[in-house]
């Protein structure tokens, strides 16, 4: 008989709000009290809003199954419209920040919407170059109007991204979109995934699910776009361009698409990666690219694949192997 | 247990000897990687240069300078990693870098906060060193040179008419463009055509026509030397006269392999030295730089020499007034930098309240298909 601890929603619910306190409560200690160097806290910012940035493009590239190259426009938006907004209002800072992130959000769904409806008539390699194609317009404006400082970006926004409120804005992000994709609406969506014709007859609105999905996907980017603005200070267009959009996707990809701990992981190692090889100076690079390759020939579907992590289940599965080695024992020794 | 008794006691050994290497610690944060490395490769060997020369001759009274040298691919993101690394993990003294204007306004917003005396060599764009006291600079900045190029036009060439053709994304360009155009006015210099392209753009033939039909005297092109020669080249073909005026960007436009460089015939652009000087430091400098890297030192490694030598000077300055160079010194750094008065290989150099430098700039003609040293102006 299997006896599992975490059997209902209900448990494991409560088992990951414990274990998420206890890691933001940890973090907070340890930036507030300075226990690590503010070189060691800014790399774990960075790593925050990498995993915001892979784990909602795993949205439109692993769960919805489409192919959108134009990640770091939504990140742009959403970055522009937070900076902005925190420059422009005089607030108490636990009041601005999160409206500032709220407002980069909105600003990138909406942006999403637009362009996502021309853009998902289409599939495949002709998403990916529509998109691409939206994501330098934004850049290319973004660069010629007055109000974004133009080229010369713009500088001197408040710095607030610290490590707990990154901290808080991937929970938020993470929790938010996997209890999406469990959702009802989520299996819309994966159902899209899987066959959009055989979804279209069971009677989905797949136009509906797909401009959904993305521009919730471009929020998040939105989200990732106003915590990195937050945290470099300045903002730069040039950044923002296909080669920024690559990166992401290269998250995605080497952690699996459609597996979120796979983002998570992949997002962290890769922006990790390169800080740690800083001793090999110019080979630093050739080591990372090496990594990519490496991964792709012998785990082609990303590290995770399309596995998915739950707390829960391997505490139970972690006691049910320790019980069924007892009692094996226990039988052998009969 | 002997065995870990053992281990202790040859760690105790080390430790002593660790601390004796008495160094004194220095970063560098420029792109070796990336599409700018070109640059930052330039700048950094001329700091290594200076600091080998430097610590031959003794170093810091004895103690020698250990330059740490991180790649920031021209990435802001990847330049405050280099910095924050550099001031909490390697402790360092004071940074030189970084190259680029865009990572270094992220540098430079951070080091006001830590008060981290920062010198960058090649950086421009004139906010960079407005944040704080902190920061220096040893090129001379994007309106200083933009200005001096309209003046030394209407005076020097006689120049009447003058147009414009610049990139509308770039910092650097349009601040050039700016610049230009503002002295242009007071200097009697009348602007006949201003026209944009963007990055990446290679036909510029629509602007160019435009600008051919107003017959300007001089054609003023504030960009880089790969982009510089595409303009030049598509306006001769077009008909445009106007003799081309370049900025330091335009340093390297005869070496462009494959390219037809008789179009640059008779230009002029801003640099922060010539090669071809024949002062004694220029000379000496270009003659170490050939004979350690095998090539002929451009304006960033110049720069960059000149930086590594400012500095090397204030940390003696330092140690001299007895106090210890390390992570506690960063105010007195600061304040001997401020204090800087030496001849370096790009013009004498002291600092305004600003952080930066006062010094003339070099003109360059392209005559015969070489550069020439024109004047100082």
């Amino acid at each position: 008989m299997q006896r599992r601890l975490f059997k209902t929603t209900g448990s494991r619910y409560a088992l990951n709000f414990v274990a998420v306190l206890i890691t933001f409560v940890a973090l907070t200690l340890v930036s507030r009290f300075d226990l690590m160097n503010r070189y060691t806290l800014d790399i774990l910012v960075q790593i925050g809003f990498n995993i915001i940035l892979a784990v909602s493009l795993n949205l439109a590239a692993g769960f919805l199954g489409q192919l959108p190259l134009g990640h770091a426009g939504f990140m742009s938006v959403g970055a522009y419209a937070a900076a902005l907004f925190s420059k422009g209002v005089d607030l108490p800072v636990a009041l601005e920040f999160p409206l500032a992130v709220l407002v980069g959000a909105l600003t990138a769904f909406v942006f999403g919407v637009i362009i996502g409806l021309p853009a998902l008539r289409l599939h495949g390699d002709y998403l990916a170059i529509i998109t691409l194609g939206f994501s330098e317009i934004i850049r290319v404006v973004i660069q010629n109007l007055e109000f974004t400082g133009g080229a010369m970006g713009l500088r001197s926004i408040p710095k607030y991204s610290d490590v707990p409120w990154t901290l808080f804005w991937v929970i938020v992000t993470i929790f938010l979109i996997n209890n999406l994709i469990r959702s009802r609406h989520g299996r819309a969506i994966l159902s899209i995934r899987e066959d959009e014709i055989a979804s279209e007859a069971s009677g989905i609105s797949t136009t509906y699910y797909k401009v959904v999905a993305f521009a919730i996907s471009a929020a998040f980017a939105g989200v990732a776009g106003a915590l990195y603005a937050h945290y470099l200070r300045i903002l730069d267009p040039a950044q923002f361009g296909f080669t920024k959009s690559a990166e992401i996707l290269v998250m995605v990809v080497l952690g699996g698409m459609g597996s979120l701990i796979g983002s998570v992981i992949s997002a962290s190692v890769l922006t990790l990666l390169p800080e740690l090889l800083r001793g090999f100076s110019e080979y630093r690079m050739i080591v990372y690219a090496l990594v990519l390759i490496l991964v792709m020939i012998f785990k082609p579907s990303g590290l995770f694949g399309r596995y998915d992590f739950s707390l829960g289940g391997t505490i139970d599965s972690f006691f049910a192997g320790i019980r069924k080695k007892l009692l094996g024992k226990g039988k052998e020794g009969r | 247990m002997k065995r870990i008794a053992i281990v202790f006691l040859a760690l105790l050994l080390l430790v002593p000897a660790a601390m004796a290497e008495d160094t004194i610690k220095v970063g560098v944060i420029a792109p070796e990687t990336g599409n700018v490395a070109v640059y930052g490769i330039a700048a950094r060997d001329g700091v290594k240069l200076y600091i080998d020369q430097f610590n031959a001759q003794g170093g810091v009274n004895g103690k020698p300078v250990e330059l740490i040298i991180y790649d920031d691919k021209g990435d802001p993101v990847e330049a405050m990693n280099a910095y924050n690394k550099l001031v909490y993990d390697d402790e360092v003294a004071a940074i030189i870098g970084p190259v680029t204007s865009s990572p270094t306004f992220g540098v430079a917003e951070a080091s006001v906060e830590d008060n981290m005396p920062c010198l960058t060599a090649t950086a421009t764009h004139p906010d960079v060193t407005t944040y704080g006291d902190n920061f220096f600079r040893v090129c001379f900045e994007d309106p200083f040179q933009g200005g001096t190029m309209a003046r030394f036009a209407a005076a020097e060439l006689g120049a009447k008419t003058a147009a414009i053709i610049y990139n509308t994304a770039d910092a650097y360009s349009t601040g050039l463009k700016d610049a230009f155009t503002e002295a242009a006015a007071e200097a009697g210099l009348e602007i006949v055509a201003t026209e944009g392209y963007a990055t990446s753009d290679v036909d510029f033939k629509a602007q160019l026509t435009n600008i051919a039909g107003t017959n300007p005297d001089v054609l003023f092109v504030p960009d880089y030397y790969n982009t510089a020669y595409m303009i030049c080249s598509q306006a001769r073909e077009l008909g445009v006269e106007a003799t081309f005026l370049g900025v330091d960007g335009a340093d390297g436009v005869l070496s462009i392999e494959g390219a037809d460089t008789s179009v640059f015939e008779g230009m002029y652009f801003a640099n922060h030295y010539s090669a071809d000087d024949t002062g004694e430091l220029v000379t000496s400098f270009r003659a170490a730089f050939e004979e350690a890297y095998g090539e002929t030192p451009n304006s960033f490694a110049a720069l960059g020499y000149d930086a590594a030598k400012i500095l090397c000077q204030a940390l003696i300055e330092v140690d001299n007034a007895g106090v210890e160079i390390g992570p506690d010194s960063y105010q007195e750094v600061i304040d001997a930098l401020q204090a800087t008065d030496l001849e370096g290989v790009t013009g004498h150099i002291i600092f305004d309240e600003d952080g930066n430098p006062v010094k003339d700039l070099t003109i360059i003609e392209i005559k015969d298909g070489a550069y020439t040293f024109y004047s100082k102006y």
